[in-house]
């Protein structure tokens, strides 16, 4: 495959900079920014030196061996994105993004965030570096995601409630684009997903591209060949475009993109962008939208708030139309039984997002063989989900206990 | 020739600038929309700019965000923004209509079908904030074989950019006034005046101001130095504001003459 995206930011027809043109000037100064400092080797090692000693990298590539056993197919190894610093992948890009932010000179960032594990890793890289921070997060969100909210306020940051649209990530994407538009001059956005205008689904991709480059490295060490599969979960898709991409060029190995199903992909409710969505321009570069015929934006449903988004990443919706990736649906209820099943038979309570990975998993690895291996992109931890869970369980206090 | 010129030239012999609202169409209904159009032509709106109702609005402030929710709650589509044009030329509504719309309603009517309807309805000029130079190549062609002009937005942000953008603009360039999203403001970019005198250098096509003015004074200040001055989100919040007279068939007449009240203040 070639290098992509191209100067211009397309992945094949996918991608570009849909944005209003008072935002475009600071597109191009971070594009230009990123190429310079990503070259930089000072820059390179001060990132690297973070996501090892402050982060933990590398994460390990764990052989699920019960829960393999159990499945009696393939072999399932988890790459554990969730033993990061604040519990999932998302602090890879925080901290690349952070520093190149302290580069440039800016001294306040932006983010939005879902389920908050977004926002975390920006409040958190703000704090370990200096910088003032607001994120800004959905009304309905802030309510079902509460600790998050504290968490957030704990490590310094502003949190700012978004009450308009389906005041959810989408609108809280909505929102903090247009805060940056009125405060361009020095604020610094870290978009937290594979997504929006370009240079930041390239930009996200490579800070996130070390879960694939660390996999790699690790299942060739540990089985003396590549894997047959990698599966990740989709929203925007970081950690899927993060595990994806240094595989892209290996034939061989099938990459499988996960996608919430919420209560069905035959329902009003779901998050399958790739199942029921269409091309379309949405939050700045062209992908596919969940949409109705007028090209208004549908809200999104998943029980995990960090895939409720009718968006995705352009470079996913090239590797669909280009028949590299599969995506592929899974509803709420197996997600919830995913998330069960990996606490009771590895000790693992995945976050609701990577359950989805996991379920699609259960699915896959009883169909094939037992010299097969999958490898599968555990992004995140649980710990912020037990709350909900407890709820759609229908668990109460003494359960709990 | 296309309606905005015939506009502009004659707006230039009376040396006078032109006075643009902006509505969301279908705010509240659609027949409500055709009322405030004919009421804002009569109150001297020299041109209109028809906002499209979108689920994600992001050049747009509250105000307009609201607007375009009370749309959408219609089902108000593209085409029936388009066909409100058609209904003005009918009821004898002379003044040149310009469409605003983000792009991906126009992407996914086609682009091709968007530039024959927007033709054929009768509408002048295409306002597209998310569609920056890079990416239009394709509208501006289609636009440029149709004769309906691509108006193209700069701001003070646009530096550099904004000879290469004035040199392509047909009707005019839309300067942004201010950093930000629409909205009712009090202060403009502080170089603004200098702004305006370097888009002013690099076209030849009148320039029209626009984004957060929403009074008679700060028409006038821009009324001097511009060739238009696009009024939105104040207009937008008149009507916000008279939405119980103007959704009572009894007090209908009453609230369009509010507004038609407000826009005719605007002219001084």
């Amino acid at each position: 495959m070639t290098q992509i995206p191209d100067a211009s930011g397309r992945f094949g027809k996918f991608g570009g900079r849909y944005v209003p043109e008072t935002l475009m000037n600071a597109l191009l100064e971070l594009e230009e920014a990123y190429t310079h400092y990503s070259k930089d080797p000072e820059f390179q090692r001060e990132v690297r030196e973070l996501l090892h000693r402050y982060s933990g990298r590398p994460t390990s590539l764990y052989y699920a061996k019960r829960l393999t056993e159990l499945l009696g197919g393939a072999k399932v190894y988890l790459k554990r994105e969730d033993l990061n610093h604040t519990g999932a992948h998302k602090i890879n890009n925080t901290i690349g993004q952070g520093v190149l932010a302290k580069r440039m000179g800016k001294t306040k960032i932006i983010a939005e965030t879902g389920a908050g594990q977004h926002g975390v890793a920006s409040a958190t890289i703000a704090a370990l570096l200096g910088l003032e921070c607001k994120v800004f997060m959905g009304e309905e969100d802030m309510k079902r995601q509460q600790l998050n909210v504290f968490r957030m306020n704990l490590l310094g940051s502003e949190v700012v409630p978004v009450t308009s649209g389906t005041k959810t990530l989408k609108d809280a994407c909505n929102e903090t684009l247009r805060y940056w538009v009125s405060h361009v001059d020095d604020t610094y956005y870290i978009l937290g997903s594979a997504t929006g205008p370009h240079p930041y689904p390239m930009m996200v991709r490579d800070f996130q591209r070390i879960i694939g480059d660390e996999s790699r490295e690790q299942i060739l060490g540990l089985e003396g060949r590549l894997p047959d599969y990698v599966v990740a979960a989709v929203g925007g898709g970081s950690n899927a475009m993060g595990i994806f991409y240094p595989f892209v060029n290996d034939d061989g190995v099938r990459l499988l993109g996960v996608e919430a199903a919420g209560r069905g992909v035959d329902t009003d409710e779901h998050a399958a962008t790739m199942t029921k969505g269409r091309h379309g321009v949405f939050q700045g570069s062209l992908s596919y939208v969940l949409q109705d015929d007028h090209g208004q934006v549908l809200p999104a449903h998943s029980i995990s708030a960090g895939l409720d988004y009718p968006g995705i990443g352009p470079e996913h919706a090239y590797l669909k139309d280009s028949g590299r990736a599969e995506y592929v649906p899974i509803t709420d209820a197996e997600a919830l039984d995913a998330l069960q099943l990996l606490s009771r038979t590895e000790g693992i309570i995945p976050a609701l997002e990577s359950a989805h990975a996991i379920a699609q998993t259960l699915k896959l690895a009883p169909t094939l063989d037992k010299d097969k291996v999958i490898v599968v992109c555990l992004s995140g931890r649980g710990d912020k989900d037990v709350e909900a869970i407890m709820g759609y369980l229908g668990g109460n206090d003494d359960e709990s206990h | 020739m296309n309606l905005i010129d015939a506009k502009f030239a004659s707006l230039k012999r009376e040396g006078r600038s032109a006075l643009m609202p902006f509505i969301t169409v279908g705010d509240p209904d659609l027949d409500t929309t055709l009322e405030l159009i004919k009421e804002m032509e009569r109150s001297g709106a020299d041109m209109i700019e028809l906002g499209v109702p979108y689920s994600d609005p992001l050049a747009d402030g509250p105000v307009i965000q609201r607007a375009s929710e009370r749309a959408l709650k219609g089902t108000v589509t593209l085409a029936d923004c388009i066909g409100i044009a058609e209904r003005a030329r009918e009821a004898g509504v002379q003044i040149p209509l310009i469409l605003f719309t983000y792009f991906n309603p126009v992407l996914q009517y086609g682009l091709d079908a968007f530039f024959e309807l927007v033709v054929a309805k009768g509408i002048s000029g295409l306002i597209i904030p998310d569609l920056p130079i890079e990416e239009d190549q394709e509208v501006r062609e289609l636009a440029e074989g149709a004769n309906i002009h691509l108006i193209p937005l700069v701001a003070p942000t646009s530096q550099d950019r904004v000879k290469r953008i004035a040199s392509k603009a047909r009707g005019f360039v839309y300067c942004v006034s201010s950093l930000g999203v629409t909205g009712v403001r009090a202060d403009f970019h502080s170089g603004i005046e200098q702004f305006l005198a370097t888009v002013r250098e690099a076209t030849d096509q009148p320039i029209c101001i626009g984004f957060g003015i929403s009074n008679r004074e700060q028409v006038a200040r821009f009324e001097r130095i511009c060739d238009g001055v696009v009024v939105g989100s104040a207009i937008v919040r008149q009507i916000e504001e008279q939405l119980p007279l103007l959704q009572n068939s009894d007090t209908r007449e009453q609230g369009l003459r509010l507004v038609g009240q407000f826009v005719a203040s605007l002219k001084g």
